[in-house]
């Protein structure tokens, strides 16, 4: 999020989209609800499927699945087209003035740089363009060069007329317009409107491009970094956001550093690739924040090897493991699979051996059940750890349907390490707010399972120690690791967040008083301004710095103190960064610093400072000095992003199994630099052969595939179905209660069928089209009274190219009565 | 005793409608239809709170968790679809005993004091009284009391009793995640009612309305409906009353069920007064001995 949970309280207007909070955070969406209640604010939802959120909702539009970029884009056009935007706003916090490279173009779909053959773009020709005479960037305040950002995107939007969303999302263009009028209704100084987006957005081949749209759409509207406002990803689980902090995923190291690749093989060449540069711009300068990056990992590289890492030795650098291809977890499946490498240069050797899973059901989550199944199946070891006996653990006794080789055939071993649950253990969640909250234990772990860390820790520690005796390819990397917990077998979660915060190695001199020190050797770091390049601090993720100082551990903070009035609540557990409450909170001011909206100040410039919440810029550099946007480059935000894989303004492409040829551009349907996979195991289907659009979902009674085990929750959502819309369910003949059976591609599944009024029949293109969906949170193993079918048994390993997230929420289907 | 945990009203009591002296505010439980998203965390809360038993469903094509209130489920969200024309309604309504002011459960029960109404309002099941005939079942408008085959006796919300006689609000109430839910005096619940009414209609719910049925005397349980001129939408009886067969039982039968009984015990004073003491009859010969003996040797 780039405001919080309770912050949503202070919107005008709040759309759902690509999210169904009432469902999926009840206890977040309360905000919304007091928004409702106490401001009179407009709740509107936009989904396929009349959701809970819908029924609380004052406007519902449906939309077919995975058109939202239309349907976003439609918004925008109607926003230009009226005259419903913040000029004032963009002018000043946007990259709209900029003028991009006269190499650009977008053409039948196709944006400039592509290449066909690898199915990627060279980005070069979406550059900035350089004022030829001082180098700086070429801006028109006016917004009329005809290729600056603005008229670009103009230009690009001018499509996405009503009647083309009808066309293409199936919304009429009443529901549309209602829509539209409401959301733009932000448009300015006085209003401000807020997003909630969830993985509705992210789980397609255009994930990234939906919340492209919506973060352009945001800005144009003037509504980042204003408290009400933002793009607010409503995270799937109590603590992926910190898991994503910390390194959730193979491209990034703690705090969203880049994980170093094979031909960087130096720590400067890796820093000049890593670090971003920005041009020299008169008016308006970038603070580029970035450029403290060599700090910020320097300073990791200090708490991850301690003492071995030197200035001499590039500070251990050249231990890190480099990547040299994909490693996302999908790539690592479709390695298992096939048994070898071809996601990676060379690509000549074998699959991965082994397997360690810890928290993550990959037979569950990953699309496409059986090729995960058959992936397992060729490893030579797995290792599991989970408090239950989970999906992953049994899959060489999955029902036949999934395809899965015979258990008598599957030579696998497989060891399950019995885990503690959440409440048997203390640590922080970081919520989708980045709020870190320190948890305390409720119950000890029964039996013999033990914390998620001590078992890492054993594993470590056993693993150092047959390197220490019997050296190895590089014993370094796992010898030279600091490891100085007080108990090294099972670290205390405590020790482990204060060295995350970081500290000061020798003490750290005042710049403007070099006879006194800022921190003293051994202190706790206070906020990244003490980081340093030159070995004396370590800090295990910059973002969290100031979480764990002398003032103890912040993330136990419990203060419903709110001087704003706003709920930013500066006291309770830290929010990273800088326990900043609202992020880009610069961009809530005008250019003199005055609040856009003085009942709802995020920052105000008081003539020395900057007051409210923390500031999102250097606290008393003058209005007008630096941009609002300091992790740009640029200083500003992206209407235009030079950055993505797929193009850097959001396009309509119809998901990998389409439904209907793109009305747009036939010759390019889907996102040409999607990702897809060429085993045999993955086939995608065509509208001929499976006419009826799929989509995926969670239920509020349930947590993934988790509570299948737990019969409170069994008893309010006992088990798998289908929604059918109800005209669609009389033409198969299928009565509510009675079984279905959806096939794809790939897989087939039967359930209850839930025949609604909530799903309806939508005009696509001239045709009718259909759609239906079912929950996931089913699986085979557990009590066989709450056992259902996979419902990733359905979906396509197609992925999004910048995430390589797969898209779970469109794929085709045919629907028949069982 | 809190004074409010007092008993006001008592089923099958000789002492008349009402037998408090003091009168105390009533408390009341509102129900916030529009701002309720179904999630049943309601549903839990009142089963552990309450060491109710996980009752066996099945999914039968609905959100609904199962068809109706059950003996070890006292609180169900019911859920509904309804098209409008232009737009669609999907309805969720926490259903549970509406706690009524003149409850027919009450009226219905022939165990003297099985069911009770509290000063605070609250009709409660006392199990000790409670002989599970489920009389009360006849008298309930809105088809509450369950018979709890294990204990034999009856069994519903007791608008959590226990938590309310130490200050608590009930434990529904307590797990709402959005704050449909409040728990306060009746008065307090109509007025954020009102307020919240207010903003419906002028947000289009011209037939905004709060669920405070007169026929049963008002309810402890206040709700707030946007389709306030639907409440059969919400599974909710549009008029309910004390049904006519339990009325009239307890209205006029058991009035002249009294009047029967004083009218026989005055008959037999005036016989009395009239032809004085009745008279023994002659014993027949050993006839004592004789009964005496028959009832010894009774086994």
């Amino acid at each position: 999020m780039t405001n919080g949970w309770v912050d949503i309280k202070n919107a005008d207007v709040v759309l759902a989209m690509g999210a169904n909070p009432a469902e999926n955070h009840p206890c977040g969406f309360k905000w919304a609800i007091e928004a409702k209640k106490v401001r009179n604010a407009k709740l509107v939802v936009v989904d396929p499927r009349f959701t809970r959120t819908a029924a609380v909702a004052d406007v519902y539009a449906p939309i077919r699945p995975g058109t939202d970029i239309a349907f976003l884009n439609g918004i925008m056009r109607h926003a230009l087209a009226t005259g419903r935007f913040h000029e004032d706003y963009i002018k000043i916090h946007t990259n709209a003035p900029y003028v991009i490279s006269e190499k650009f173009s977008f053409e039948d779909g196709l944006f400039s740089g592509f290449d066909a053959a690898k199915g990627e773009y060279d980005k070069s020709t979406w550059a900035y363009e350089a004022d030829p005479k001082t180098n700086a960037y070429l801006v028109d305040m006016e917004l009329n060069h005809p290729r600056c950002v603005f008229q670009l995107l103009k230009k690009h939007l001018d499509r996405y007329t009503p009647e083309m969303v009808e066309r293409i999302c199936g919304t009429p263009q009443k529901d549309f317009l209602k829509v539209a009028d409401i959301v733009t209704s932000t448009g300015n100084a006085a209003r401000v409107g807020t997003i909630m987006y969830a993985l509705g957005w992210t789980q397609h081949s255009i994930g990234v491009q939906i919340i492209r749209a919506a973060a352009t759409m945001q800005l144009l509207l003037g509504n980042v970094g204003r408290p009400g406002g933002g793009v607010n990803a409503l995270r799937g689980h109590s603590n992926i956001q910190g898991a994503t902090d910390m390194a959730g995923t193979f491209e990034i190291l703690p705090g969203y550093l880049k994980t170093p690749v094979s031909n960087q093989a130096t720590l400067a060449e890796y820093l000049d690739k890593a670090a971003p540069t920005t041009l020299n711009k008169q008016a308006w300068s970038s603070m580029n924040y970035w450029s403290n990056y060599p700090k910020f990992m320097v300073s990791l590289l200090k708490a991850a090897y301690g003492k071995a890492a030197t200035k001499e030795n590039d500070w251990g650098y050249s231990w890190l493991p480099k990547t040299d291809g994909n490693y996302s977890w999908m790539y690592l499946f479709d390695d298992m699979y096939r048994g070898s490498n071809p996601n990676r240069a060379g690509g000549q050797e074998p699959g991965p051996e082994g397997f360690i899973t810890f928290g993550m059901n990959p037979v569950g989550i990953g699309p496409n059940t059986s090729k995960m199944i058959n992936a397992l199946s060729k490893l030579k070891w797995l290792v599991v750890g989970e408090n239950y006996e989970i999906e992953t653990a049994t899959f060489w006794k999955a029902p036949k349907e999934y395809g899965g080789p015979e258990a008598s055939k599957i030579q696998t071993e497989v060891f399950q390490l019995p885990c503690s649950g959440f409440a048997e253990k203390d640590g922080t969640f970081t919520n989708s707010a980045r709020w870190l909250q320190w948890k305390w234990k409720a119950i000890d772990p029964p039996g013999n399972s033990k914390t998620d860390q001590e078992i890492l820790a054993r594993i470590f520690l056993a693993v150092r120690e047959l390197y220490r005796k019997e050296g190895g390819a590089l014993p370094e990397q796992v010898l030279n690791v600091a490891w100085d917990y007080t108990n090294p077998a099972a670290p205390d979660l405590e020790e482990v967040l204060k060295e995350i915060n970081g500290k000061a190695v020798t003490d750290i001199k005042d710049p403007k008083d070099p006879s006194k020190n800022i921190r003293t050797a051994g202190q706790q770091l206070e906020n990244f301004g003490q980081l340093q390049d030159d070995g004396s601090t370590s800090c295990g993720n910059w973002l969290h710095l100031g979480v764990y100082t002398d003032a103890g551990n912040l993330a136990k903070r419990r203060s419903n103190e709110d001087p704003t009035g706003l709920g930013m609540f500066p006291k309770w557990g830290f929010s990273w960064p800088a326990n900043r409450r609202v992020m880009y909170n610069r961009a809530s001011a005008d250019i003199n610093g005055k609040a856009w909206d003085p009942t709802r100040p995020g920052i105000v410039w008081n003539g020395a400072k900057w007051v409210g919440d923390v500031p999102d810029i250097k606290p008393d550099s003058p209005p007008g000095q630096f941009g609002a946007f300091i992790m740009n480059a640029e200083g500003v935000g992206r209407l235009f992003a030079p950055s993505l894989n797929d193009g850097p303004m959001s396009e309509h492409y119809e998901a990998i199994e389409a439904a209907i040829d793109n009305p747009l551009h036939p010759k390019v349907t889907s996102n040409p630099a999607a990702k897809r996979f060429k085993s045999d195991k993955d086939v995608y289907g065509k509208k001929e052969d499976f006419p009826v659009v799929c989509t995926t979902y969670r239920l509020t009674e349930h947590y993934h595939y988790w509570t299948h085990h737990t019969n409170v929750l069994n008893q309010l959502q006992p088990g798998f179905f289908i929604e059918i819309p109800e005209q669609l369910a009389k033409e198969k003949g299928i009565a509510n209660g009675q079984r279905a059976r959806i096939t794809s591609a790939r897989g087939s599944i039967e359930g209850t069928a839930m025949v609604t009024k909530r799903l309806r029949q939508l005009t696509v293109d001239g045709k009718t089209v259909w759609h239906i969906g079912f929950p996931l949170h089913w699986g085979y193993s557990g009590d066989p009274q709450h056992v259902g079918p996979l419902a990733n048994f359905l979906t396509p390993s197609a992925m999004d190219p910048n995430t390589w997230t797969p898209e779970y929420k469109t794929f085709l289907v045919k629907l028949e009565k069982a | 005793m809190a004074a409010s945990m007092q008993i006001r009203r008592s089923s099958a009591s000789l002492r008349g409608e009402d037998s408090l002296i003091r009168k105390l505010p009533v408390v009341s439980k509102y129900i916030d239809t529009t701002t309720c998203i179904g999630c049943k965390a309601c549903e839990v809360a009142c089963q552990e709170w309450n060491d109710l038993k996980v009752v066996k469903t099945e999914q039968t094509g609905t959100y609904q968790t199962m068809p109706t209130l059950h003996a070890e489920y006292w609180n169900l969200i019911k859920f509904s679809e309804h098209d409008l024309g232009d737009s669609l309604a999907w309805l969720m309504r926490k259903d549970q005993c509406m706690h009524c002011a003149d409850p027919g459960c009450l009226k219905a029960c022939p165990a003297p004091g099985a069911i009770v109404q509290y000063a605070n309002g609250i009709v409660d099941v006392n199990p000790d009284k409670c002989i599970g005939c489920g009389m009360c079942q006849t008298g309930c408008p809105f088809d509450v009391p369950r018979f709890h085959e294990k204990t034999a006796k009856m069994s519903k919300c007791s608008l959590c009793v226990d938590r309310v006689e130490v200050g608590l609000e009930p434990a529904c109430v307590k797990s709402c995640p959005t704050g449909c839910l409040h728990f306060g005096t009746k008065e307090a619940m109509l007025e954020l009612a009102d307020t919240r009414l207010l903003q419906l209609r002028a947000n289009g719910f011209t037939n905004a309305a709060v669920y405070d049925p007169k026929g049963v005397g008002g309810t402890t349980v206040v709700t707030v409906l946007a389709h306030g001129d639907h409440p059969e939408w919400y599974g909710l009886p549009k008029d309910p009353h004390i049904p006519l067969g339990v009325r009239f039982a307890k209205s006029i039968l058991k009035p002249l069920g009294l009047i029967a009984i004083f009218g026989a015990v005055a008959g037999m004073f005036g016989h009395y007064l009239r032809s004085g003491p009745k008279e023994p009859h002659e014993p027949p010969p050993g006839g004592a001995d004789q009964s005496g003996t028959t009832k010894e040797t009774r086994p």
